[in-house]
């Protein structure tokens, strides 16, 4: 095992720690942290359920060294919401039935978040082209892109900067 | 699943991270998005002493444009490719091959210099610096040198790149009026590597013809290549729809598919051979500024 430091920050808190360097940016994030809303579906760059914000963008953690983020700033589904109050997206896909299983989850959250802040009046077409990197095995796609075009109406993207911005560590 | 061990560096400089692969030659790999790297090393296809991660050498990381040409820093991420308005304003195929690449999240962590250099004939960048002509500058031990993307390409997951050496930059000249590009790919659903893709890029002469043709192929045969035959035929001639078939014939007669998941012989032909004629059509109207 070759030991390496890492300083990351995740959901605004500054984390440091030792890691073994093939840790996969997920495993960090699950069992180092503890924050296992993230979820590991293929473990194969596959399905998106491992989906979280780096540095504001979306990637697929399960393909991602915890090392290749020293410094960076990582946001997760946990990030989101404030206590236990949901946030617009996780609202959204409440109300328009875009879960039953709930695995792909919070990969679609993540996704939709760096969707819409990037693009507020995203088309049907273009959520569709946006997750298309994430798999869902229950619920269909239609009520998927049904809660995400939900939440663009009700999500403000100037107030989610702060969210994705974190400090920066390094 | 988990690679095996392997020591992690990460150098501050270029210098140090070509002193570095220089002094563990056969035994370091570089880094960069880890895109291809790391499915390769979890399913341990192939494992490396260390891994020199090249993401945090900024001075890498940027789109530029001159006066006739685009450079890019190999650290530049695909989607930034995708959205750079310098690329789709002068070299609309690069965003268009870029924006099909796999899914949003590979596309935000995989880096272009990784993509070219992967040596992957599924990948659909290479073809594209095929058809644009790019230069692929690269340091080493010895210094820095050129290598055209058309002499990059060797073998499947072997190319020109010495093993101490880092792709720094690629530089594509600027699409020109009258000139035009298209990236036409064909796959079974969203994210895939495709059946066949063509990236075709044709000028128009004076009198009207074609006069520089240069046609390249993804995902047949072993590396990404260009069809000379077919753009000879071209060369000197009119961008008929008729002409444009006949070349688009002349690339599927001199390719050897092989029958795999995505496809028999048969089918993926006929694949190569629309994306083909759509690729050439949709660069000729460009050309044409239609
Ligand atoms: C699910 C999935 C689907 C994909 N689909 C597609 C697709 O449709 N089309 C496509 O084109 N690609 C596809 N890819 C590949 C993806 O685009 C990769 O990002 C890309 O091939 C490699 O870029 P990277 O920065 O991630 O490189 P890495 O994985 O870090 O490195 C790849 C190789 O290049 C070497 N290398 C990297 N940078 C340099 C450099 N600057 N100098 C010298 N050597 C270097 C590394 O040592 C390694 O050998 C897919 C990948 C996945 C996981
Ligand atoms: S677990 Fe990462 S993409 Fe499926
Ligand atoms: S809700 Fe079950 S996989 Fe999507």
């Amino acid at each position: 095992m070759s030991v390496n430091k890492i300083k990351v920050t995740v959901n605004n808190k500054v984390f440091e720690e030792e890691i073994d360097s093939r840790l996969l940016l997920v495993d960090f994030i699950r069992e180092n942290l503890g924050l296992t809303g993230t979820h590991v579906g293929c473990d194969t760059t596959n399905c998106g359920a491992c989906t979280v914000l780096l540095d504001g963008k979306p990637v697929k953690s399960c393909t991602v060294f915890a090392l290749q983020a020293n410094g960076k700033s990582i946001t997760t589904i946990e990030g989101l919401s404030h206590g236990k109050e949901m946030h617009p997206i996780q609202k959204a896909f409440l109300d328009k039935n875009g879960l039953q299983c709930g695995y792909c989850t919070a990969g679609m959250i993540m996704i939709a978040h760096w969707l819409i802040r990037k693009n507020p009046e995203a088309t049907r077409d273009e959520i569709r082209e946006a997750i298309s990197g994430n798999l869902c095995r229950c619920t269909g796609y239609d009520s998927i892109v049904d809660s995400i075009q939900e939440a663009s109406q009700n999500m403000i993207p100037e107030e989610e900067e702060d969210i994705t911005a974190g400090q920066r560590g390094r | 699943m988990y690679p095996q061990s392997f020591e992690y560096v990460a150098p501050r400089t270029l210098k140090e991270a070509v002193e570095f692969l220089r002094k563990h030659e056969g035994e370091a790999k570089i880094l960069a998005g880890g895109q291809s790297l790391i499915p390769i090393l979890k399913m341990r296809f192939a494992s490396f002493g260390y891994l020199v991660d090249i993401g945090g050498l900024q001075d890498l990381h940027y789109i530029k444009r001159d006066r006739d040409s685009i450079r890019i820093g190999s650290l530049a991420r695909t989607s930034e490719i995708e959205e750079s308005q310098d690329i789709r304003m002068n070299a609309l195929m690069l965003a268009e091959a870029a924006s099909q690449v796999a899914d949003s999240q590979v596309r935000n962590m995989g880096t272009v210099g990784g993509n070219c250099v992967h040596g992957d004939p599924g990948n659909d960048l290479p073809s594209v610096m095929l058809a644009l002509d790019a230069i692929y500058k690269v340091t080493g031990p010895s210094g820095t040198r050129d290598i055209p993307a058309s002499e990059f390409y060797v073998d499947s997951y072997s190319t020109g790149l010495g093993e101490a050496e880092i792709l720094t930059e690629i530089v594509i000249p600027v699409i020109q009026h009258g000139s035009g590009g298209a990236y036409i790919k064909q796959r079974r659903r969203a994210g895939d590597f495709s059946i066949a893709a063509v990236a075709a890029f044709v000028s128009i002469n004076e009198s009207g013809n074609c006069g520089v043709a240069r046609l390249a192929v993804t995902s047949i045969g072993p590396i990404n290549f260009r069809s000379k035959k077919a753009e000879e035929f071209l060369t000197g001639k009119k961008l008929s729809d008729q002409n444009i078939a006949t070349a688009a014939q002349l690339l599927v007669d001199s390719v050897e598919p092989v029958a795999d998941p995505y496809g028999s012989v048969e089918f993926k032909k006929e694949i190569l051979r629309l994306v083909g004629i759509e690729a050439l059509s949709k660069a000729t109207d460009r050309a044409l500024g239609v």
